[in-house]
């Protein structure tokens, strides 16, 4: 065998593909070649480091160097810097915001200082291909010792002891929840892996899929001794290509060697894995639509009870949990439900992970301990608001969640605290909001979404969100009327009170939440037909004021001549006329056309 | 696999896959400036990597440096074993490898004849 002096992990996720880490892969192949350094150095394919704002990322071990935004062109003087000569490139290494100090190493940098990784710990340092790169890293021995050493009943009680609670939005209590399903008798159980992942923003579970496919295999595998079942379903999205064919791939590599099949390790437990691709529709996360799905009916949601624990896939009790819950169980095993127990708060145990997106400078992925305020989130991990700005909201928990304002920036973040302020934990999405977002257009967002991704089964949820999204947009449209306010939290409380699942039931809390937040911005639309934060078309103005000096550059920017004057004197906006796309706004060099 | 020690085997037996991502306790430093390069650093690297793999050395890195002004002394190599003085060897060849790596590295006695410098930390 070769012995390999550097390995150079190159992120293939999803983020980092997008952002060209193939090219960059192959120009290292190519170079290393080229120099006869291909026999001593290793390329490694991983999964996704969860900084994908500096994206490509490339590190170099044995120094644990790490590199951003490696573009391929930049690989000649990676390989005959640090691979050849050792001399580690200073200009693709990460700098904190305000500071010159390069960081060759990933541990010093603030994003990942703070974190606590259980779910991502090999996100990012594995092949996520390799099933060998898993099992130098303990994998499996969870697995093992569950089948070898621990009756179903014990496995359910460390699960229990634990705390682990149900990562995908809900926060049931996991062992509770498998108890459920080991006490039903039937001949059959299933266990099934939602990872129907559809909040706009939320990719934790993609990236779980893609960097660490095993350890959700074997949370599956445990969950199944633990229950009495003997088969297992994935229901991934169809549009999650890679998370799809690495699970693939792990299940085949996982079978090959026997640690999916028949007799494990030789104790006379059986599981099988299977992989549902589902079509992507929101409301198939919801856990009876997903079942209908995977049964090749139409996706859309049942009354419960009976609760799929007692009557689930074909009609057999099934245990449902989401990736991340899954990705929890091996280290739970393996280090004690004490050590996960002592980690987060009272009520609400472990890490979560989650995906920052919005006006935040560190796009990615956090995998933080539960208890930590979403002000370090946001600052010390994300890195604060973009270009500086100011903070202004953060929704969390997608299109279920609420808006979060300023002042509950030191709020603990668990999933009891969160729901007392009128959000929810959610799958785990964050959306960072600046002073330009409109709160009123936001709510509209996500009411627009839930209100097309509505199954039209239930008439709360189909006709109550369409009519809250027609208000919204004539809020947004400068027709507001009196009243609407009131009609809007009317529609919103019985929309929540009588619609059949999870998706209208918590449809309405984005507006709710801002409605309880930023009422405010609400009667700016509605009785001064104005947008504070300048972002719905309909109730901008322009205005040219006394600072002009008639230079007429807007004029000839103007694409629908709505603005008038003589040469060196003052100009005029036509409102009639003014379609109000912002042309004349960075067109003007004294600044005298203003927005409002 | 049938068992559950299997799966322990395996693991042994793979760990070296990934164990350069972790600690070491061990190191070999070559000098690989450019005098150090035209002295044959190059070759002298290769050497060191064939004879770890031959002989399945883990828990050992191998790293570069930069020029440290010796050049007539290049090739130039660090070896530094858990708690000893960093011991630079000069003049080195491909020939002195196995020498080095065996009763150095492996047997952690220092080759005299080639130290041209003891650092301790």
């Amino acid at each position: 065998m070769e012995h390999f002096r550097a390995h150079v992990l190159i992120c293939a996720g999803t983020g980092c593909i997008s952002s060209g880490s193939k090219k960059v892969e192959a120009a290292f192949r190519n170079q290393l070649e080229k120099t006869g350094l291909d026999k001593e150095v290793k390329i490694v394919e991983t999964g996704c480091h969860g900084f994908c704002e500096m994206g490509p990322m490339v590190i170099i071990y044995p120094e644990g160097v790490f590199y951003i935004r490696v573009h391929e062109t930049d690989v000649v003087d990676i390989v005959e810097e640090h691979l050849y000569k050792g001399r580690i490139v200073e200009r693709l290494l990460f700098k904190e915001q305000g500071t010159l100090d390069a960081i060759p190493n990933y541990k010093d940098i603030d994003f990942y200082k703070k974190q606590m990784r259980i779910v991502l710990a090999n996100c990012g340092h594995l092949d996520p291909e390799e099933i060998n790169e898993y099992i130098a890293v303990g994998g499996y021995e969870a697995l093992g010792k569950v089948l070898t050493t621990m009756k179903p009943e014990e496995v359910i009680e460390e699960i229990k002891k634990s705390g682990l609670r149900g990562r995908g939005g809900g926060g049931f209590p996991t062992g509770m929840k498998w108890g459920f399903t080991r006490n039903a008798t039937s001949d059959k159980k299933y266990v099934i892996c939602n990872a129907d992942e559809g909040d706009p923003g939320a990719f934790m579970d993609r990236s779980v899929l893609e960097g660490d496919p095993h350890r959700v295999i074997e949370g599956m595998a445990i969950c199944g001794y633990a229950i009495g079942a003997d088969e297992g379903y994935f229901y991934v999205r169809a549009e999650y290509p890679l998370a799809i064919k690495r699970l693939q791939i792990a299940i085949a590599q996982a079978k090959e060697i026997g640690l999916i099949g028949d007799n494990i390790f030789g104790t006379g437990f059986n599981f099988h894995l299977k992989i549902k691709e589902g079509a992507g529709a929101f409301v198939c996360g919801e856990e009876t639509a997903l079942l209908a799905s995977i049964e090749g009916k139409r996706g859309t949601p049942r009354n419960r009870p009976p609760f799929p624990a007692i009557s689930g896939l074909w009609g057999k009790p099934t245990n449902i949990n989401n990736v991340e819950t899954f990705a929890n169980v091996p280290s739970i095993i393996t280090k004690g439900a004490k050590w996960y127990s002592a980690i987060g708060t009272e009520g609400s145990k472990g890490t979560k992970v989650f995906a920052l997106t919005g006006r935040i400078n560190h796009t990615g992925l956090a995998e933080v301990p539960m208890g930590i305020t979403m002000g370090e989130i946001i600052y010390d991990i994300g890195g604060g608001i973009q270009g500086g700005k100011k903070f202004k909201a953060v929704q969390i928990g997608g299109p279920s969640g609420g808006c979060l304002p300023e002042s509950l920036l030191d709020m603990s973040i668990d999933y009891d605290s969160l729901l007392k302020v009128g959000a929810m934990m959610g799958s785990g999405g964050l959306v960072v909001m600046d002073e330009t977002t409109c709160m009123v257009d936001i709510s509209k967002f996500f009411i627009h979404f839930t209100q097309s991704e509505s199954c039209g089964k239930c008439t709360p949820c189909r006709e109550g969100t369409k009519r809250m999204l027609e208000i919204l947009i004539r809020i947004t449209e400068g027709e507001g009327k009196d009243g609407d306010i009131e009609l809007l939290e009317t529609l919103a409380k019985n929309i929540k009170l009588t619609s059949l699942c999870g998706l209208g039931q918590t449809a309405p809390n984005p507006v709710l939440s801002t409605l309880h937040y930023f009422r405010d911005e609400y009667e700016a639309h509605i009785k001064e037909k104005r947008c504070p934060a300048g972002v719905c078309t309909g109730l901008t103005r322009y205005n040219i004021t006394k600072e002009c000096k008639g230079c007429s550059l807007c004029i000839k920017e103007c694409p629908v001549e709505a603005i008038s004057g003589e040469k060196k004197g003052l100009h005029k906006i036509d409102p009639l006329k003014c379609i109000r796309c912002g042309a004349c706004l960075p067109k003007c060099p004294f600044k005298a056309i203003r927005k409002g | 696999m049938k068992t559950i020690e299997d799966l322990k085997r395996l693991r042994e037996q793979v760990q070296s896959q990934t164990r350069l991502r972790h600690e070491h306790s061990k190191q070999i430093i070559v000098g690989m400036g450019t005098c150090g390069i035209a002295a044959g650093a190059r070759e002298v690297m290769s050497a060191i990597l064939d004879e770890i793999s031959k002989r399945k050395l883990e828990d050992i890195s191998i790293h570069q440096t930069g020029c440290i002004g010796m050049c007539e002394k290049e090739v130039i190599i660090d070896v530094i074993l858990p708690g000893e003085p960093r011991i630079t060897y000069g003049g080195v060849t491909t020939a002195h490898i196995p020498k080095i790596i065996l009763e150095h590295v492996i047997n952690g006695c220092i080759v005299k004849e080639l130290v041209v410098g003891k650092i301790t930390e």
